[in-house]
């Protein structure tokens, strides 16, 4: 079933929230518009600072605000807030815990064409080697949420990233949302595919393609890359012959090498492959274009995972 | 090329620009038709760049910090033979390098700019660069008004006003809008002029959008011996279309394909217009 994109809910959410606590802060670097909070600006402009074209200063001030009780989500595209402010992120935030929420709209490749500039395919790899920040990346609807709400009264820096484009619903309901805990969404025992982010809908529809050639697969959405959840990683490569990861983001500092580096550290040996972006000049393209030119379409994954467990 | 040529170059441009967002099903229109004009007097009057002398360091340099209107730079390239139309008519499609924002992979673009506050620090490395070496030539850049936030902007002028940079022309499109709205409520930055010549530059402010007067001011720089030239070029979003002016919704929006034959339309009049004066 396909419901709204992760970017709407995330500001319905915020919107909602906000209304009954006047402590949260939004803050915005000409980015209401990209954020989907024109609406919140309308309702509740007290509780939105406008910086301009600025996100230096965005972090900077967020950390302020944060400084004296308020509760802080500063929004701008990630590749901006992650890139260019940086060392307000490293300082300001994670070094003097403010538990600031930064959220990254527009993650990944979403921007596609607009090109290498706008692509946020370094944001995990750069906030993983910071101390002090979590890192989440919601996989579909209720998993935004659910980061949305679980934000609003979390202690220590927080960094969400997410795209824009509609997402199919991968929760059944019955399962259980918190900050560091992984969610298995399918159970098998010949594959592992951990994934992240809106990639977990990809290879959802690769779990339902392999199914149907006697490939059973766990599937975990690993939404919280930082702290990692080693247990549920562990668990879920426990019986199985062979683990794929995939991300919207540099193969570099990743999900993938974090579970790489778990798995050899712990001396598990599995034929292994991470699916995510090369080292090179980046091909031009939607987004959907980028990533099944990256082979994270189902049709690839498939294909891979065949070869895999041969 | 006569002023009158200029002014019929300008409505060429903008149909061009419109026939590429439309084809491309994607552009920051708004912003590309607000300094276009700009561009039309820097490359047809004042840069002298072309294919030929375009590999040479030796010559008139243009960054385009405003990266997103780069459907204008394409458009002026493209005029002056740096690559064919056909080339052009790729824009956004699958695996094309002409992409949303201006890459060196494209011949004729100096810089890869689309993060703002960029281009020119940039700029100014060059014109430090080309003193150093002793040449005659300019370094031109163009800022967009909403990009004059970043605070890198207000340390590259201070670098500038240090190295006492008459060969650096900076080009601000004053249109007085950027995505949220107007620059005065999302964050204002006025009185501007004071700003720049508090910072020791030299300031000139005209109307961004009259091939006439940009034509005066880009070709009597240095404005001042030792000083920094600026150019507040005011402009007017969506500038020749009427349902686009000054509308903040045409920052980063694509004509219907009526929309786009009644723009169309209104260029030819003016075109007739300029034609029969
Ligand atoms: C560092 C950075 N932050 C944000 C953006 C997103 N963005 C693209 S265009 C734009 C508005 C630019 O406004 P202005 O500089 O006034 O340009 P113009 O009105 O000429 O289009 C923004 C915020 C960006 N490209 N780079
Ligand atoms: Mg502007």
């Amino acid at each position: 079933m396909i419901e709204k994109a992760n970017l709407e809910v995330f500001a319905d959410t915020l919107l909602e929230l906000a209304r009954k606590d006047k402590d949260i802060i939004v803050v915005t670097s000409d980015s209401r518009g990209s954020g989907k909070l024109t609406n919140f600006g309308h309702e509740l402009p007290d509780q939105i600072i406008e910086v301009g074209i600025a996100e230096q200063n965005l972090v900077g001030i967020c950390a302020g605000l944060s400084a004296v009780g308020k509760k802080v989500f500063g929004v701008s595209p990630s590749s901006f807030l992650t890139a260019r402010s940086l060392e307000q992120i490293k300082n300001d935030i994670a070094y003097s815990d403010h538990p600031v929420t930064l959220v990254g709209i527009s993650a990944g490749v979403s921007y596609g064409q607009l090109g290498a500039t706008h692509h946020s395919i370094h944001d995990i790899a750069v906030l993983r080697a910071i101390n002090n920040i979590n890192i989440v990346v919601p996989a579909d609807n209720f998993e935004t949420k659910e980061v949305i709400k679980a934000a609003i009264n979390f202690k220590h820096p927080l960094f969400i990233r997410f795209g824009k484009k509609p997402m199919i619903k991968l929760h059944d309901g019955d399962h259980n949302f918190t900050i560091g805990s992984g969610i298995k969404l399918k159970s098998g025992k010949d594959l592992a595919i951990i994934a992240t982010g809106e990639t977990v809908q990809r290879a959802f529809k690769a779990c339902e393609l392999l199914k149907k050639i006697d490939i059973n697969c766990t599937l975990i959405s690993m939404h919280t890359i930082k702290p990692f959840d080693e247990e549920i990683f562990l668990n879920s490569i426990s019986k199985v012959k062979a683990v794929i990861t995939v991300e919207e983001h540099s193969v570099s500092g990743g999900l993938g090498e974090k579970c790489a580096s778990v798995m050899m550290q712990k001396n598990i040996h599995l034929p292994f492959k991470i699916l995510g972006f090369p080292d090179e000049y980046m091909v031009n393209g939607s987004q959907k274009d980028v990533l099944d030119h990256y082979n994270m379409s189902a049709e690839k994954i498939l294909e891979l995972a065949k070869n895999l467990i041969k | 090329m006569s002023i009158k040529d200029l002014e019929l170059k300008s409505i060429e441009y903008r149909k061009k620009i419109l026939e590429i967002i439309f084809n491309g099903g994607a552009g920051h229109t708004a912003g590309s038709l607000s300094c276009i004009d700009i561009l039309n007097v820097l490359y047809n009057k004042i840069l002298n760049i072309n294919p030929n002398n375009f590999s040479s360091y030796d010559r008139n340099h243009y960054i385009q910090s405003k990266g997103h209107s780069v459907e204008a730079l394409y458009t002026v390239l493209c005029d002056k033979n740096f690559f064919s139309k056909d080339d052009l008519l790729t824009l956004n499609k699958f695996n094309s390098h002409f992409i949303g924002h201006p890459t060196k992979k494209i011949p004729g673009i100096e810089h890869n700019t689309g993060a703002l506050g960029h281009g020119l620090s940039v700029a100014v490395g060059m014109a430090i660069g080309l003193k150093l070496n002793n040449k005659n030539f300019k370094i031109f850049t163009l800022l967009g008004d909403g990009e004059l936030s970043e605070g890198s902007i207000w340390e590259a002028l201070l670098s500038a006003n240090k190295y006492n940079l008459d060969n650096l022309v900076v080009i601000v499109d004053r249109n007085k809008l950027q995505i949220t709205g107007r620059t005065e409520e999302v964050n204002p930055i006025e009185p501007l002029k004071d700003k720049f010549n508090s910072f020791g530059l030299s300031t000139r402010e005209i109307d961004g959008n009259s091939v006439h007067e940009l034509n005066d001011v880009l070709s009597f720089t240095p404005f001042e011996k030792n000083k920094v030239n600026v150019i507040i070029a005011n402009t007017i979003k969506g500038k020749g279309i009427s349902f686009m002016e000054n509308q903040v919704v045409w920052h980063h929006k694509v004509p219907t394909e009526e929309q786009y034959n009644l723009a169309l339309n209104e260029l030819e009049k003016l075109k007739i217009n300029i034609e029969n004066d």
